[in-house]
């Protein structure tokens, strides 16, 4: 067990260098030059040059790469080209914004998918079953950025139950978490209808039946456990979905997040703060992928470590 | 207009000081009530508030009322008036600016502003340590050269004579001089604070102006509060100013329209704009005014067949600048040339190139073009820019010109247009020129003249006239006040020759439309305000103080 986490932590720092690798040479290939963004339209050839000089960005592709790694790995990510302030700064003030968005979607899709999902397996074929899957359908493909003015539209504008957007108390949280949710809650129960089909087709539940259980023993103790399995892998993955989303949501409502910071970022070539969010959101990722693969590792005891 | 009354605040510096005192309390609102908090909306998180570096629309008002420079512009216009400086004295030959300075100016930490700092200042913006954007406009004052290489400390042309007074020569005679001293990144800040911030300094914040910076929540908000010492009396109206960032403009609507928000620095989302002024209520919030704007296409005239001047004018010709305003729902008016009409400088009798289909294919049939041409336009690649492209290319397609749009990200287009041979079209929306400060000359140099056609350069048609160029030196050599209106009408003359040479398609002004909430108070202009957008804080205020 403790090799195998040994051996997953090696690669993901190997997937993180790679990470590192493609974005700065996609940053460094991108045709657009931060120093005349910094250096503004009145600048002088002088002044641009020295810009350069000063940053760094005159040095070949390598040199540049390699200073860079060496920064990181001190735990230096640069500071921001145009905000002149410390990218680590910047993204410690904002990452607990995130991860709470996160957490506030993963509690949202798990409560809304799974029952979703389960209702639709036990109500197999009927127009319940039906209309729930629609239902997640459309929540799959709805646009976030659409969905979150809706929200934002009718439960804060006309009903007047949540703040318009920003950030600080637990009502401020509900909307975007609801709307992050939302797509992945269509997942979910999609993933949950087929796992909980497939477990109330096997024989042991066949055999709880026939030992004369409750109906709701059955599910809560025999099937659902078993279902929910396949699911909990998910959960990892979904880290990597919500840091896409969170770009959208966190637009919308105004919440303080590493989304919004790449977005301003991408806007304006602040290459130093993109290239922090990536690879901090990169690893998020490979984190939430491990754990999850440790999760399900520790649940089914049918997965074997080699 | 303007060159008008900044000879008459020199000849009130000069002759009467304590005049120019008064100056200070001219602009209060007798209706004007003391108290309370306004809250404005932005998108975009503030970059920064350091003087030195802060260029853009949204930090730019915000630096205007933390700091203070030499030169200041009376609220809602752009009339020049003194600022820090009492009085000040320009020499026979329009090369030696004598500044005196106020006393008794105290920055935010209770230290008196002195000659020094001014010196400081200067000295630092121009330091190219500093990166300051804004280091080209110091380039008249005598030794810029040398601080810009790296080879002096300090600005040799600016010289300390006593604690209130400072003078700065230049190296060569500049009109613009004054407004120079004007703009944000000539505003004195105090040593001692950039020293201790070190690299952070844009975070924090030491002036002289009439808010001091409070609590700065990064990716929340900042709130600006009233410094009580303020050297003009009876300003700030506000006891403090709220700034929230993170915000959609359209979530900003929504806010303003639940009474959460006081202004939406934004503006009002051009999606949203038809439904807000067909509501009298809410129109009746809404205040317009001009702005010194110009959308435009560029015609890299390096780049066949925009080499050939009778081209360049037929497309003039070909298009109709009266629709591409409707694709902005009418949030514009027509240009006719590169300058703006609230500009000083404008040419009022100038119709420009009329939209006449027939005379463009004529004219491109005399130039061997009879068939038309294909070509490439550029664009940026947010609303309303396609859409925009896609009029001008329908318009150049009625005289067989077959544009292929490019829509790209901000960068990229200003990254094409600044090679030689990339972009033969630029529709400059999103990137279009604003002026820095309100003078004529501030739409050539960068733009038009030879300075920008360089590699890296603002000048996306690479137009470069020998002849127009020297035409603006002299205009910017005209220094001595009773000039004034024979240096706008050169550089009028300057804008019609560039028309005759037709580099550009001026195509709009935009307009601009503040909205603001109903407890918002102060004259219409502060919220059109030429300088400070979207409103000049220190002078507007809420009347529901309890």
């Amino acid at each position: 067990m403790l090799a195998y986490i040994a051996r997953r932590l090696i690669m993901s720092a190997l997937i993180l260098l790679g990470v590192s690798f493609i974005t700065f040479a996609l940053l460094y290939l991108f045709p657009a030059d931060p120093v005349r963004q910094i250096a503004g339209r009145s600048a002088t050839p002088e002044t641009v040059a020295n810009i350069r000089e000063q940053l760094g960005l005159d040095q070949p592709f390598i040199v540049q790469y390699t200073r860079y790694l060496g920064n990181l790995l001190q735990g230096d990510l640069g500071r921001s080209y145009l905000q002149k302030t410390e990218v680590g700064t910047l993204i410690a003030s904002r990452l607990p914004a995130s991860l709470l968005l996160m957490a506030g979607a993963i509690v949202c899709e798990l409560i809304l998918g799974l029952t979703m999902g389960v209702v639709a397996a036990l109500r197999r074929g009927t127009a319940t079953d039906n209309t729930l899957m629609i239902v997640s359908f459309v929540g799959v493909s709805a646009p976030q950025f659409v969905v979150g003015l809706l929200m934002l539209y009718v439960f804060a504008v006309q009903l007047g139950w949540f703040p318009i957007g920003g950030y600080g108390t637990f009502a401020h949280l509900v909307l975007p978490a609801m709307t992050l949710g939302i797509m992945g809650s269509g997942w979910y129960s999609r993933m949950m209808r087929s796992s909980m089909i497939d477990v109330l087709r096997q024989d042991f539940i066949r055999t709880a039946r026939a030992k004369g259980l409750g109906r709701a023993r059955i599910m809560f103790r025999h099937a659902l456990p078993n279902a929910i399995l396949p699911i909990i892998a998910m959960i990892g993955i979904d880290v990597g979905i919500f840091m896409g989303g969170i770009v959208v949501v966190e637009s919308v409502f105004g919440w303080p997040g590493i989304g919004q910071l790449a977005w301003q970022a991408i806007q304006r070539v602040d290459i130093p703060i993109i290239m922090g969010v990536t690879l901090v959101s990169a690893c998020a990722i490979v984190i939430g992928n491990l754990v999850a693969d440790i999760a399900s590792l520790l649940t089914d005891p049918r997965i074997k470590v080699r | 207009m303007k060159n008008l009354l900044t000879t008459t605040a020199l000849i009130t510096a000069l002759t009467l000081p304590q005049l120019a005192m008064a100056d200070g309390h001219s602009g209060l609102d007798p209706d004007a009530q003391y108290g309370g908090n306004i809250t404005i909306t932005y998108k975009d998180d503030v970059a920064t508030l350091d003087p030195a570096i802060g260029y853009d629309w949204q930090n730019w008002s915000m630096i205007k009322s933390l700091y203070d420079g030499l030169m200041d512009y009376t609220p809602g216009t752009t009339d020049l008036r003194p600022g820090l400086a009492e009085s000040y004295e320009i020499s026979e030959d329009g090369m030696t600016f004598t500044f005196k300075l106020r006393e008794g100016v105290l920055f935010h930490n209770g230290r008196e502003m002195t000659a020094e700092d001014v010196k400081y200042s200067l000295d630092r913006v121009t330091n190219p340590v500093t990166q300051s954007p804004g280091a080209g406009f110091f380039g008249s004052i005598a030794g810029y050269d040398a601080v810009s290489a790296g080879e002096a400390e300090g600005l040799s042309g600016v010289t300390v004579v006593d604690p209130y007074t400072v003078e700065i020569s230049l190296s060569r005679p500049d009109a613009t001089f004054l407004h120079v001293m004007g703009l944000n990144f000539a505003s004195v800040v105090a040593k001692e604070a950039v020293d201790e911030a070190g690299a952070d300094f844009g975070k924090t914040a030491m002036g002289t102006g009439a808010f001091k910076l409070g609590d700065w929540t990064i990716g929340q908000r900042l709130v600006f509060e009233k410094n009580a010492d303020y050297w003009r009396e009876g300003l700030p109206y506000l006891d403090s100013v709220t700034f929230e960032v993170g915000q959609e403009p359209i979530v900003a609507l929504l806010r303003l329209q639940n009474g959460e928000v006081d202004v939406p620095g934004d503006g009002i989302p051009p999606a949203k704009f038809m439904e807000v002024m067909g509501d009298p209520d809410q129109a009746a919030r809404v205040i317009e005014g001009g702005q010194l704007h110009t959308g435009y296409i560029t015609l890299n005239v390096n780049i066949p067949p925009f080499d050939n001047v009778d081209v360049r004018r037929a497309v003039n010709m070909a298009i109709n600048k009266e629709r591409i305003t409707q694709v902005i729902n009418g949030r514009a008016v027509p240009a006719t040339q590169p300058l703006p009409p609230s500009m000083p400088g404008y040419t009022e009798d100038y119709a420009g190139y009329a939209y006449d289909v027939d005379a463009a294919k004529a004219l491109l049939a005399d130039a061997g073009f009879a068939n038309g041409f294909e070509t490439e336009l550029f664009v940026m690649n947010t609303d309303p820019n396609p859409r925009i492209a896609q009029a001008i290319q329908q318009d150049l397609s009625q005289i067989g010109i077959t544009a292929s749009i490019q829509s790209l990200a901000q960068a990229s287009v200003i990254a094409a247009g600044g090679e030689a041979d990339q972009a033969p079209m630029i529709w400059s929306g999103g990137m279009a020129w604003i002026a820095d400060f309100p003078d004529a000359s501030n739409f050539y140099g960068p733009i038009l003249g030879c300075d920008g056609a360089v590699q890296g350069g603002w000048n996306w048609s690479w137009y470069c006239n020998a002849d127009i160029d020297a035409m603006a030196i002299e205009a910017d050599s005209m220094t001595d006040p009773d000039m004034v209106d024979a240096r706008l009408q050169m550089w009028s003359d300057i804008y019609m020759a560039v028309m005759e040479d037709a580099p550009w398609v001026p195509v709009f002004n935009e307009q601009r439309y503040t909205m603001k909430s109903e407890r918002m108070g102060g004259a219409d202009a502060l919220y059109v305000d030429p300088v400070s957008i979207p409103v000049n804080y220190d002078y507007v205020f809420v009347t529901d103080v309890q």
